[in-house]
């Protein structure tokens, strides 16, 4: 049977990708609320804010950006995951003889695409915006890492809130603490400007060594230790919401 | 007796309601045996036992000679599971959602084989459209013939007409019969008594956890005193004027498909969630 994960995993995905393309709505509003606050940010107020650097303030301020776009669309993933287990179809698949993980990893797959396109939209309109970097292809690929990281982190966390909620509601409103997250970080606002308890929070979350991460190589510039924070953080987060994840569905399941 | 299904002893409480309390019955291979009981008597915690969804407190249970908890994954190979709500993904068309499951089950030629089961339930027109559009009745016809992909030797049919119309209803009876007739061996639980008199070789009644009565329709009929004559005028129930007034339907009604929807689509409440 487990040599099937992969075969299954592959035919439920494709399953799920068919609901976003006939409905990317969820794609399109994941992306708008982001492209709003961008919007936001550049033209009203970003002119009063000393970011210390030279750098343009879109440039500044899109690697979190980024991450909201992430935070608010694996909001989708909960509620996708949620909706899929109370309908029939879930029941027959469990009864099937299929492996029964691919039905979890299918949906971690198709968060990871759909919110792959949300960023690119967003990087797309940024560029409309002026964003503009000089990175290499090496550079690019890292950002892309980090995103694809820390994607699958919170993914494996709206798994846990999609196989615990009770209601809807409680199925996605799990992430608003995660949009609000990179407010309160170096990602549109030195950290230096803030009172000291806040300042403190604000360097040590995982938000602002990812944000400075991506910064940086956008910047071209040297990474620093950052990056090896963001990602001890991105995997410690993966491996803890992985693991809980699993025991709540082998629970939910048996 | 060469059987399909063994169940000996099973019990089932959640918290402190003991829903199952002891279940005993054998279901001969190639037979229909109807689980009769009313609504909470526990039927569809029994078929999510023997379907592997759940596991029991106490007792065994084989399924095709395999204990469902030691073999769960065997168990699945060789049952479907048509579900008390109809298992069809709304979001794909009626041949995507066939085209999956003869995937998932790792069949060669999907496409050939969800073509060949659309014309067999007479859904091929409906074929390119949404599940989410089917009436009830059609939505069930494509529940049933995704839980025959595969042919699985037993299939558990749970409630398969709650919320149907009549003729949709009669529709899926056919389609049941003809199952029985290609040896398949089916379980079927229903509240509707002359569900199980139409269909069923055997019917056992599931009652507050236990099953009080196992046998033939002929058998149960014993159990009350011998029949006495009596007069009683004949007239016709409802449902022979509707049939009647409807015309009487087999299980082709493709042209009719559009306008079948409009009829069932009142009646399918507890079919769309």
């Amino acid at each position: 049977m487990t040599a099937h994960v992969l075969g299954d995993t592959g035919v439920l995905t494709g399953r799920s990708l068919r609901h976003i393309l006939r409905s990317p709505d969820t794609i399109v509003t994941t992306a708008i609320t982001p492209i709003a606050l961008m919007l936001l940010f550049v033209y009203v107020l970003g002119g009063a804010i000393e970011t210390g650097s030279d750098q343009s303030y879109i440039d500044y301020m899109l690697p979190g950006i980024l991450l909201i776009t992430i935070a608010s669309g694996i909001a989708y993933t909960a509620y996708r995951l949620f909706l899929d287990m109370q309908d029939g179809i879930f029941e027959r698949f469990q009864s099937m003889p299929i492996a029964r993980s691919s039905v979890l990893w299918a949906h971690v797959l198709t968060s990871l695409v759909a919110n792959l396109v949300s960023v690119a939209i967003v990087i797309g309109v940024a560029l409309i915006m002026g964003f503009r970097t000089g990175a290499s292809v090496g550079a690019w690929l890292a950002v892309a890492g980090i995103l694809i990281l820390f994607t699958l982190a919170l993914t494996w966390l709206a798994v846990v809130a999609g196989l615990s909620a009770k209601t809807v509601d409680g199925a996605s409103g799990f992430s608003y603490p995660l949009i609000f997250l990179p407010f309160i970080s170096s990602a549109f606002v030195p950290t230096e400007s803030m009172p000291g308890p806040v300042a403190w929070f604000a360097e040590n979350q995982p938000v602002t060594s990812i944000v400075n991460s991506i910064r940086a190589l956008f910047a071209q510039e040297p990474v620093g230790n950052d990056i090896w924070i963001a990602v001890a953080w991105l995997v410690g987060i993966l491996v803890v919401a992985y693991a809980l994840a699993i025991a709540k569905y082998r629970r939910r399941i048996s | 007796m060469d059987s399909a299904i063994r169940v000996q002893g099973i019990e089932k409480s959640f918290k402190d309601l003991h829903v199952l309390r002891g279940v005993d019955f054998d279901v001969k291979a190639g037979s229909i045996f109807a689980l009769l009981g009313s609504n909470s008597a526990g039927k569809t915690t029994l078929v999510r036992i023997l379907s592997t969804l759940l596991k029991a407190d106490a007792g065994t249970a084989t399924v095709n000679g395999l204990d469902v908890a030691a073999s769960a994954g065997e168990v699945r190979a060789s049952i479907s599971l048509t579900g008390q709500f109809a298992a069809v993904d709304g979001v794909l068309t009626g041949r995507e959602n066939l085209v999956l499951i003869a995937r998932l089950r790792h069949l060669e030629n999907p496409g050939a084989i969800a073509d060949e089961l659309l014309a067999r339930f007479s859904l091929t027109d409906a074929g390119t459209r949404r599940a989410a559009t089917y009436s009830g009745g059609m939505r069930r016809r494509l529940d049933i013939a995704m839980s025959l992909i595969g042919d699985p030797p037993i299939i558990f049919l749970d409630e398969p007409t709650t919320g149907l119309d009549p003729q949709a209803r009669i529709e899926v009876w056919q389609t049941i019969k003809k199952l029985a007739d290609g040896g398949t061996t089916v379980l079927l639980t229903t509240q509707y008594l002359d569900e199980a008199e139409q269909l069923a070789d055997r019917i056992a009644i599931l009652h507050k956890g236990t099953i009080i009565q196992n046998g033939t329709l002929a058998e149960l009929k014993q159990l009350l005193p011998a029949a006495e004559v009596e007069y009683v005028q004949k007239q016709p129930s409802l449902e022979d004027v509707f049939l009647a007034l409807v015309g009487d339907t087999g299980a082709t009604d493709t042209a009719g498909d559009a306008s079948d929807r409009t009829a069932d689509s009142a009646p399918a409440g507890k079919e769309t969630r």
